[in-house]
């Protein structure tokens, strides 16, 4: 008898189903006062779920975070050489 | 940073908050282009983006075993030399383990055949997966599951194995080394190692967190720190030739101990091992200073 042949594929980027900003505790958030955009957070970030942005108005670059998969780890937070991102609670 | 449909790396995979590896891995595929096709050893990089049914890959991705990766790749090369196909790349993603133990052997045979793929190493020095076991990567003093410190030991009593020693010895083209905490050397070297003629080996320091017992916010900086003390330099080798270092005329060492004391997997550690540690970091900086 054959043995049956096994669909052991995956659609690319179906991990993005996974809504992981569950795992959170603590969250980011950014003082685009303060933010000089230099996008250090956005390369660091494990998730890949900063981005910078242009700002409507002011048509500056600053970061912005995707909180549906941020797991709150804060590195963005240590990182950041202007210390824009303080860390709120998030319960 | 990339635009959500072009992402080669997204979201919503299972690697721990903070997590060092896929932070540089997201710097080695901002690295890459569309015509890559990735082949990843067993491994975290392989189990937290690929929970079945579900990938985070945005490029070509195949996983086989934990030893074959670079064998994989060799196929894969094989294939597109037969099609003819000179434009795609293929990379090779391995952890410590995979690399420097499991898979040590048929990585010699890739590099020893001269074939065109990239090996790309996330060194944690440990086999994080597993349950951060001692691996060949694992560092003198650190404590593991089967290093543990205690009243008889204190960590592991080895030496770190210089893997590019042994790639050198196999007179790779590219050969380079970098960290967690420097995103842009990561990506700028995965650039230039994917351009080089023939295999290239790029190994990245990836602090873990439960591996090093670390915060979930210091994987950045303890892999600057582990640079910045000379225990872990920046290094880039052509044609078997040291032509970049962070040890340069303006390195200026910090002690090892204030790497040492922030990470728990090194907290047990005397006076005497940590001179033995900053005895490591002096000959690194005497060996690479360029």
């Amino acid at each position: 008898m054959k043995a049956p042949i096994t669909n052991l594929s995956a659609q690319a980027n179906s991990s993005l189903a996974n809504k992981t900003g569950s795992w959170r505790t603590v969250k980011p958030v950014i003082n685009l006062n303060t933010c000089v955009g230099c996008s250090l957070c956005a390369k660091l970030c494990p998730e890949g779920c900063i981005e910078m942005k242009k700002q409507i108005k002011t048509e500056k670059i600053k970061a912005k975070i995707n909180y549906d998969y941020c797991k709150g780890c804060g590195l963005c937070a240590h990182e950041c050489p202007v210390k824009a991102i303080k860390m709120e609670n998030d319960f | 940073m990339n635009n959500k449909n072009t992402k080669f790396l997204s979201p919503g995979h299972n690697g721990c908050a903070g997590c060092g590896q896929l932070s540089a891995a997201q710097a080695v595929m901002r690295g890459l282009h569309k015509n890559v096709i990735i082949a990843n050893a067993t491994g975290c990089l392989e189990v937290t983006t690929t929970a079945y049914p579900q990938s985070a890959w945005g490029l070509p991705w195949i996983h086989s075993l934990f030893e074959n990766a670079a064998a994989v790749a060799s196929g894969i090369k094989a294939a597109l030399n037969k099609k003819g196909d000179k434009k795609t790349k293929v990379v090779v993603q391995g952890g410590d383990g995979g690399t420097f133990d499991i898979g040590f052997g048929l990585i010699s045979g890739l590099w020893e055949r001269g074939e065109n793929v990239l090996y790309i190493c996330y060194d944690t020095e440990a086999y994080s997966n597993t349950g951060i076991q001692a691996s060949g990567a694992t560092p003198y003093g650190a404590s593991t599951s089967t290093s543990p410190s205690g009243t008889v030991s204190s960590g592991s009593t080895q030496r770190k194995k210089d893997m590019l020693a042994i790639a050198l010895a196999h007179n790779l083209k590219y050969v380079a080394q970098s960290s967690a905490g420097f995103p842009d050397d990561i990506t700028n070297k995965v650039k230039k190692a994917l351009e080089t003629d023939g295999p290239s080996y790029l190994q990245i320091l990836c602090p873990c967190i439960p591996g090093w017992k670390i915060n979930n916010n210091e994987a950045a900086m303890l892999g600057k720190l582990a640079v910045q003390t000379g225990l872990y330099p920046l290094l880039e080798y052509i044609n078997g030739q040291l032509s970049a270092s962070s040890i340069n005329s303006n390195f200026q060492a910090k002690a090892v101990e204030e790497y040492l004391k922030k990470q728990g997997r090194f907290k047990h550690l005397k006076e005497a091992d940590i001179s033995i540690i900053q005895k490591l970091a002096a000959e690194n900086i005497k060996k690479y200073k360029i």
